[in-house]
């Protein structure tokens, strides 16, 4: 307990508090709460001992910027260097507030965030983010681009979001996360969304960071009634990457739609974990995760859908499918149901195994090299959680770093 | 004899639990509570050698510092145990020379179980060791077991006659460290069933036993080990029923399964344990740790049909150890009213070309709780390994609940590992399509539950599945609203 208890101090020494009622309560909080272990069954899969033995520190150093925006595409430019907000392009519509988020904005009523510690050390430590409200029925023309960079060594960035979209209003979002190629850094992001009645928000995540850093994200999603949340998150290059969505359904006649893809080598380890909420009845929500591990890369996903009692006529999809292409690759898949009302439709698959020899070979017999029919084989299994990604500019962009990333010639 | 329907509105009628009696017989029975001494006096009393006294003080020792799980999905009032009374044996001693010689007041028990042994023998060749409170009192069968070479007898018996046998491997499978009850039982346990099939024999008969806890505030802790030595086959049934107490029992079993190179073991369950009244008080707490090893070429197949018990937290498993081995998990879970199932299984695939399918089938009703719990392990040097899991859950009210929790870790890119499951109601479509034709509701239920279950029931030997199929729909019984 008390060499725990050192490790957490030791690992939180470099950062300055914040300054709002929210971070003295959040630090208070932090005194019971201790990193997850492999005992923690949540983080089952994850080790972060790795991370919190590092000595890391917040950095205000400002990398160059231009070569990151997504080419041709028009968008309210937001960009995060080390966790400080440097560039805030302000909408040119005043229904639209986008603004540096003060940490008495801070929100936090999600539940689920209370025994997550790097949340809670995201809001004792935070010193501002990001406020993008929407007002009543405002349709945001242009997508608000967010770009999140990480550089130096053992820099420890903490990321805060607040987007509220107000009845009616509807947003497109991308956000990119891009690290320099050296050194260990530390990205802990947290948002918090929520989405009223007949709202409509859809958000891409793109993941391209170095093979040392790590990245922690938790998003915590509120839907009311009629409204459509949808998130792609991509992760193309990363060291460890965990992504946790907390989705809360307490609205009719939603739909939510999660879906992701990873592509690991090396000795990367993605960890998805996606909890759906179902509170309310007539809601429908969609997951679909796809993943290719090479080399010594390890997977994980665990999903939960969640639907409570009196929650009748859900309807909750969810499929995992995973292919291992290294002898040392691993992959570690936990879909959950947890089901109190009887009038509903869930079903969930997980599946591992490998491209299928039979397809190889027929596009091999038909002229076409071993390695471009992998390439054509991965593009078409990564082809089916990307043709949720709407916008065709952030769809170029993302095929894009796709290619460099895997020396695909297509 | 054809089970008609006739039959089973006669079975209808009696709503309550109808296995719910008692049989008076003067029991054998020790003060409550648990010491070194209690287990030396277990020891004593069952005249064992030192190995097996010293086999039992170490798992009390590693008992005494471990914690009840909580993991489980289940909530419960833990079980005192210094409030269990850890012995209890009918109290006449000698040994029977045929089944005429056995207590009127058993023979009742018995038919009223639907298991004579005479006709049993005559119509289905299923030899029956039947365990009434801890200590077998009737083997039949035995002899013509033991013309093959087979051994099956008590384990008691097997202590005293095969000593070998069952230093090599009780706790092979399953050590007295493995879990809080596994080490609980291997300090206690009272008696259990052995049977060893030796080298290229095929049994000719179902092996079945019988357990009933009978004697109020007695724990079973159960032991069962079966042995298949190379290229043998043999088919285990164990059935359970238990009589109504107000008390929550604690059963804790181990059943340890090894199938050596080549053999095959098909092990089925019907479990129909006390489940509590439909207030949730009562019932039985059913711990069991369920476990086979297969080595290569080897088969072990697991069918199980749980209806009863208050909490059930079962994972029969397969470590499929050899190359080409198989392991197989049937299974069907009801709940009903307050019950608690926390069941699945864990195939840990080890060697190469391994494989093994799970179907569970879980069907909630009343106020109950049901989930699957399971984990497919794909081994570094498993190649080709495969694996097919599929867990279906119905639910029947609107206050019941129904979860999946599958584990899937895969080490090995040559493996395939499939998981599926679903969660719905049973259509109103299904329902109006039967009643359209003149089924009642009561009836169309039945009829689509032991459809939905068949999967599995299909892996049950012939007697009992008829058997499993009253009790799906018995279990089941009022739950339609």
């Amino acid at each position: 307990m008390g060499e725990a208890l050192t490790k957490k101090n030791r690992f939180l020494s470099s950062l300055t508090e914040g300054n709002s009622t929210h971070s003295y309560a959040a630090l208070k909080e932090l005194e019971h709460l201790d990193f997850p272990n492999r005992k923690t069954e949540d983080w089952r899969y994850t080790r972060v001992a790795p991370l919190i033995n590092k000595l890391l520190r917040q950095s205000a150093v400002r990398p160059e910027t231009e070569n990151f925006y997504i080419p041709q595409l028009q968008s309210h430019k937001i960009v995060f260097s080390n966790g400080n907000l440097i560039k805030n392009e302000v909408a040119d519509n005043n229904r639209i507030t986008i603004k540096k988020l003060e940490t008495s904005d801070l929100l936090l009523n999600s539940q689920a965030s209370i025994d997550e510690i790097f949340t809670t050390i995201n809001t004792a430590y935070t010193h501002g983010g990001i406020y993008i409200h929407l007002d009543k029925n405002t349709i945001l023309e242009k997508p608000i681009e967010i770009i999140h960079l990480i550089d130096g060594q053992n820099t420890f960035a903490q990321i805060r979001k607040l987007i509220v979209l107000e009845q009616g209003a509807e947003a497109q979002i991308v956000e990119g996360y891009y690290s320099s190629e050296t050194g260990l850094s530390f990205t802990n992001a947290v948002s918090e969304i929520i989405v009223k009645d007949n709202a409509k928000l859809h958000l891409d995540k793109i993941q391209f960071e170095s093979e040392e850093h790590w990245h922690i994200n938790s998003e915590y999603v509120y839907q009311e009634s009629n409204s459509n949340f949808t998130i792609n998150t991509i992760t193309l290059n990363g060291g460890t990457v965990r992504n946790g969505l907390n989705i809360s359904v307490d609205g009719n006649n939603c739909e939510t739609n999660l879906n992701g893809l990873y592509l690991l080598k090396g000795k990367q380890h993605v960890d998805n974990h996606t909890k759906v909420d179902h509170k309310q009845p007539h809601c429908t929500s969609s997951e679909l995760y796809k993943g290719m591990i090479d080399d010594q890369a390890t997977g994980v996903f665990n999903g939960k859908v969640f639907v409570r009692e009196d929650a009748q006529k859900i309807e909750a999809f969810q499929q995992n499918s995973n292919i291992l292409l290294s002898e040392n690759a691993s992959m570690n898949a936990k879909p959950e149901l947890e089901i109190y009302a009887d009038d509903v439709k869930c079903s969930h698959g997980s599946t591992t195994g490998q491209f299928d020899d039979e397809a190889l070979f027929y596009l091999k017999s038909r002229g076409i090299s071993e390695k471009n029919a992998h390439a054509l084989m991965a593009a078409g299994f990564a082809e089916d959680v990307l043709v949720n990604v709407t916008n065709e500019f952030i769809k170029l962009h993302i095929n894009k770093l796709l290619k460099e990333r895997f020396n695909w010639e297509l | 004899m054809a089970y008609t329907e006739d039959d089973l509105k006669e079975e209808l009628k009696s709503k309550e639990y109808e296995f719910g009696f008692t049989t008076d017989i003067e029991s054998d029975k020790i003060s409550i509570g648990l010491t070194e001494d209690t287990i030396r006096l277990i020891s004593e009393k069952k005249n064992e050698p030192d190995w097996l006294l010293a086999y039992r003080l170490k798992a009390f020792n590693v008992w005494q510092a471990m914690h009840e799980p909580e993991w489980a999905h289940v909530k419960y009032n833990k079980p005192d145990f210094q409030a269990i009374s850890y012995y209890a044996a009918p109290k006449q001693k000698k040994v029977l020379e045929s089944l005429d010689e056995v207590d009127p007041e058993l023979r009742k028990t018995m038919e009223k179980l639907g298991i004579s042994l005479e006709e049993q023998k005559r119509l289905s060749g299923v030899a029956v060791d039947f365990v009434m409170d801890s200590v077998s009192v009737a083997t039949s069968f035995k002899e013509k077991l033991g013309e093959l070479g087979i051994i099956f007898c008590s384990f008691g018996e097997a202590v005293q006659n095969h000593p070998d046998l069952i230093k090599k491997y009780m706790g092979s499978v399953v050590p007295m460290t493995d879990n809080f009850y596994a080490a609980l039982n291997s300090a206690v346990f009272t008696d259990g069933s052995f049977c060893y099939i030796p080298k290229g024999v095929r049994c000719p008969m179902e092996l079945s036993t019988y357990f009933r806890i009978n004697e109020s505030g007695t724990g079973q802790f159960e032991r069962t080990l079966v042995v298949a030595d190379k290229g043998s086959y043999c088919s285990y049934l164990e059935g359970c029923t238990a009589p109504q107490r107000d008390e929550n029992q604690l059963h804790a079993a181990v059943v340890e399964l090894i199938a050596l190179d080549d053999a095959e073991i098909k092990y089925s369950t019907v479990q129909n344990w006390y489940p509590g009244d439909d207030k949730g008080i009562g019932g039985v707490f059913n711990f069991v740790t369920k476990r086979g090893l297969c080595e290569k070429n080897a088969k072990i197949s697991w069918t199980q049909v749980e209806t009863g018990s208050a909490v059930t937290w079962k994972y029969p498993s397969c470590i499929l150890k050899g190359d080409n081995s198989i392991g197989e998990f049937y299974s069907v879970a009801v709940t009903n009213n307050f019950q608690q199932a926390d069941t699945g299984t864990k195939m840990l695939h080890i060697g190469k070309n391994t494989r093994s399918t799970i179907i569970s089938k879980g069907i909630s009703a009343g106020k109950s709780q049901n989930s699957y719990r399971g984990l497919v392990k794909i081994g570094k040097n498993a190649q080709n390994a495969r694996n097919f899991s599929q867990c279906d859950s119905l639910l029947m009210s609107d206050r019941c609940g129904a979860h999946t929790f599958p584990y899937i870790e895969c080490d090995n890119p040559t493996a395939k590992v499939e998981h599926e499951a679903t969660t719905s109601k049973i259509g109103e479509d299904q329902i109006f399509y039967c009643l359209q034709r003149g089924i009642d509701e009561e009836k169309a239920i039945g009829l689509i539950v032991n459809g939905y279950a068949k999967e599995v029931l299909n892996k049950l030997p012939m007697e009992f599945a008829v058997e499993a199929q009253k009790l799906l729909e018995i279990s089941l019984e009022g739950s339609v609203g």
